[in-house]
């Protein structure tokens, strides 16, 4: 961080002969082996007391014992070389950064979990290209798969979006571009609902749409759930982006004697059209996912349904909701549970993959398309 | 104090008042906007209005008494969520005593610690967490955690166990331990660490550079620098994170019901198999519900919501604040 060098102030005073240079972060041979000696012998002792001298068992608690040894080693070993001040520092630099990687050691893991476990299910071409409409507890993964369910998704997402853009999109530019005095309770209301117990939506369209409209479970009331879920993080992520964009280009749009429609549509608009794009793929990623909604609204089937306005519909996580833990009796069926769980995870990622691709880039920044097509226009011109 | 002095004015020398004529298109325009806004907090008061509205059958049914009963006997009038919503709360706490230290370890990892080459790799592995399907946590706690945790819990049990909460009553059988509280709570733990990770880091990266600097300047190490600027400087915004964890940790309904076996007293011992939770009774009971169950859970959610609403919205209240800089002193 700080990189200058100290220079002495008066260059004619007598000084001493070197100054010793103020090296920062310095890889020194005792500290490397101090940290590897310290994890190594956390190592050793949690392995010797925690497995073979006191009856505990389970891979979590090793784990756990050998992070709080290493600490407690470590520290032991560094207050015997350095100083009080040094010890401190060096103890909560190696805490944290053990702790940092052991979180998202654990973080990681269960997606790769999901994805190991689902791949016995995910080989077989059945998976995409079958429902679950003459497979029972005991068939082999052979028969049998997701495709209904990767239908339902599909549709209900979809949906979902066409409804929760506009209306979220709209919201956005309130909060950004009108403003005023409603804004304020508008949004914090997004702000709360974007963290709304996602069990909440599905229960609301339950009342809405099943009760008092007396409608039967669909995927409609699903995307419907749905949206609810969805409208709030796709506005709160699109009032971020809109906050972006230089205030700079609105005066000078308006200084051209623009309206407001035309700023918000010919310039906010456009310039934001990345950041908006990956608020909506995060929105969909989020939605993609949710299953507390969907399981009260949409029924359950084993077939396959297209039409979401009719029938029961299941959807990607509700499958695995289903043979997972309803109806988890066999060994073929908690393995499709991962099954589906491994083209959900895959299908978030590919939305998030999309959205940090599109996102990367800064409001106005072009793309090399865009800028192809200005220069060619400019040569026209 | 001019206005004595000054020449007499001319037409010209008056300042023109500025008129903003906003134009019919933008009126127009600007209502519609407006009316998105109002769209959602007419979504917002709707799902309140609609669970109310559903949930007056089982409050004319019991009355009051449906926050002070703990059993769910609906054909005999018995029931509330007297066991049912601590039980909840005592899941999200667990889950927050255990996803904030680790949350925030981890967040000054990624943003003080680790290398910045690889800074924007371990962000954008966090906001994925942030955003990976409960279910998918649910499948990872269910078929991964929990058999690994049960030692874990037998470990408490037996030399924690003049704890209260750690007491264990039954027999010391692996059984006993499964679908626990405090299992639940170690997987929303899985589930609210991104969240709060995510949300504190930025709010870490946010601590203002000249201030950075000066902590060096003086002479302090990176921990020293941590503890007077970073965490005064995030102090709200970790208070915020937090909230909007246990906001989560309360709302979680898929992660729960994998784990927990339903019980319905209100049972502290957190390592005893079995626990409840509002989202957990609307999601296993509400397909097989008769009316006046169905309307039971209508409640049981609404006061849910009512709660977490609440807790959000103070959440989002303290992070804007720290945000705008209305509280960014370091004291």
């Amino acid at each position: 961080m700080l990189q200058q060098e100290s220079r002495p102030a008066a260059p004619s005073a007598p000084l001493p002969a070197v100054e010793p240079r103020v090296l920062l972060r310095r890889v020194t041979p005792e500290g490397v082996a101090t940290v590897v000696g310290g994890a190594v012998g956390a190592l050793g002792l949690v392995w010797v007391l925690y497995e073979r001298v006191l009856p505990f068992s389970g891979v979590l608690g090793f784990w756990l014992c050998w992070y709080a040894t290493f600490i407690a080693l470590y520290a032991a070993m560094a207050a015997l070389q350095w100083d009080k001040r040094e010890v401190i520092h060096r103890v909560t630099t190696v805490a944290f950064v053990a702790g940092g990687v052991l979180t998202l050691v654990i973080v990681l893991g269960q997606v790769l979990y999901t994805l190991l476990r689902g791949f016995s299910a995910v080989r077989h071409l059945s998976f995409f290209i079958q429902s679950m409409a003459f497979a029972g507890p005991d068939s082999p993964l052979v028969i049998g798969g997701v495709l209904h369910a990767m239908i339902g998704t599909a549709e209900q997402i979809a949906l979902a979006t066409l409804l929760s853009v506009p209306l979220g999109v709209a919201a956005a530019l309130f909060l950004a571009e009108v403003g005023g005095l409603l804004a304020r309770p508008v949004r914090i209301i997004v702000e709360a609902m974007t963290a709304l117990p996602d069990v909440i939506a599905g229960l609301f369209i339950y009342a809405l749409f099943i009760l008092t409209l007396g409608l039967h479970k669909s995927g409609l009331a699903a995307a419907l759930a749905l949206f609810v879920t969805m409208l709030p993080i796709i506005t709160r992520a699109s009032e971020v982006v809109l906050r972006l964009v230089p205030g700079t280009l609105r005066e000078a749009a308006y200084a051209l004697g623009s309206s407001q429609r035309r700023v918000v549509w010919n310039v906010v608009l456009p310039t934001a059209r990345s950041g908006l794009t990956t608020a909506v793929v995060l929105g969909m990623a989020r939605g993609i996912g949710e299953t507390a909604p969907v399981l009260i609204v949409s029924g359950v089937t084993k077939e396959l349904n297209y039409n979401p306005l009719q029938g029961p519909q299941v959807s990607l996580p509700l499958y695995i909701w289903n043979y997972a833990h309803i109806e988890a009796v066999t060994n073929s069926y908690i393995a499709r549970g991962f099954g589906a769980g491994f083209v959900l995870v895959l299908v978030v990622l590919v939305l998030f993959a999309i959205a940090r691709w599109l996102g990367g880039k800064a409001p106005g920044e072009l793309s090399r398309r865009q800028r192809r097509r200005l220069a060619r226009e400019r040569v026209r011109a | 104090m001019a206005a004595a002095d000054a020449p007499a004015l001319t037409d010209d020398d008056r300042p023109r008042t500025i008129v903003v004529r906003v134009s019919p298109g933008d009126r127009i325009f600007r209502g519609v906007l407006r009316g998105a806004g109002i769209a959602v907090l007419v979504m917002t008061a709707g799902i309140l209005v609609f669970l109310a509205l559903q949930s007056v059958p089982a409050f004319k049914a019991v009355g009051l008494r449906f926050f002070t009963t703990s059993t769910w006997f609906i054909s005999t009038n018995q029931f509330g969520i007297a066991a049912i919503l601590p039980l909840a709360v005592l899941i999200a706490l667990i889950a927050l005593i255990i996803a904030i230290p680790v949350g925030l370890a981890t967040a000054l990892f990624i943003s003080e610690y680790a290398p910045p080459r690889l800074r924007r790799t371990l962000i954008a592995m966090i906001d994925l967490m942030a955003a990976t399907p409960s279910i998918i946590v649910a499948l990872f706690g269910l078929y991964f955690l929990m058999p690994r945790i049960l030692g874990v819990e037998a470990w408490l049990a037996h030399h924690l166990g003049f704890i209260p909460v750690f007491g264990f009553t039954k027999s010391n059988f692996s059984g006993n331990y499964v679908g626990s509280t405090f299992v639940a709570g170690v997987v929303v733990s899985v589930l609210v660490i991104p969240i709060i990770t995510s949300l504190s880091r930025q709010v870490f990266s946010q601590a203002p550079q000249g201030e950075r600097e000066a902590a060096y300047a003086l002479g302090s190490t990176r921990w020293g620098m941590i503890r007077t600027v970073v965490l005064p400087y995030g102090r709200a915004g970790m208070i915020g994170a937090s909230m909007l964890g246990l906001g989560r940790a309360l709302g979680e309904t898929v992660a729960v019901s994998f784990i927990l076996t339903p019980i319905f007293t209100l049972n502290f011992h957190v390592l005893e198999a079995g626990g409840n939770s509002p989202t957990f009774m609307i999601a296993s009971h509400i397909l097989e519900a008769g009316s006046k169950e169905i309307s039971a859970l209508m409640a049981a959610g609404m006061a849910l919501f009512v709660m977490t609403l609440l807790v959000n919205t103070v959440a989002a209240i303290i992070i804007n604040r720290s945000r705008s800089g209305a509280t960014a002193s370091a004291d």
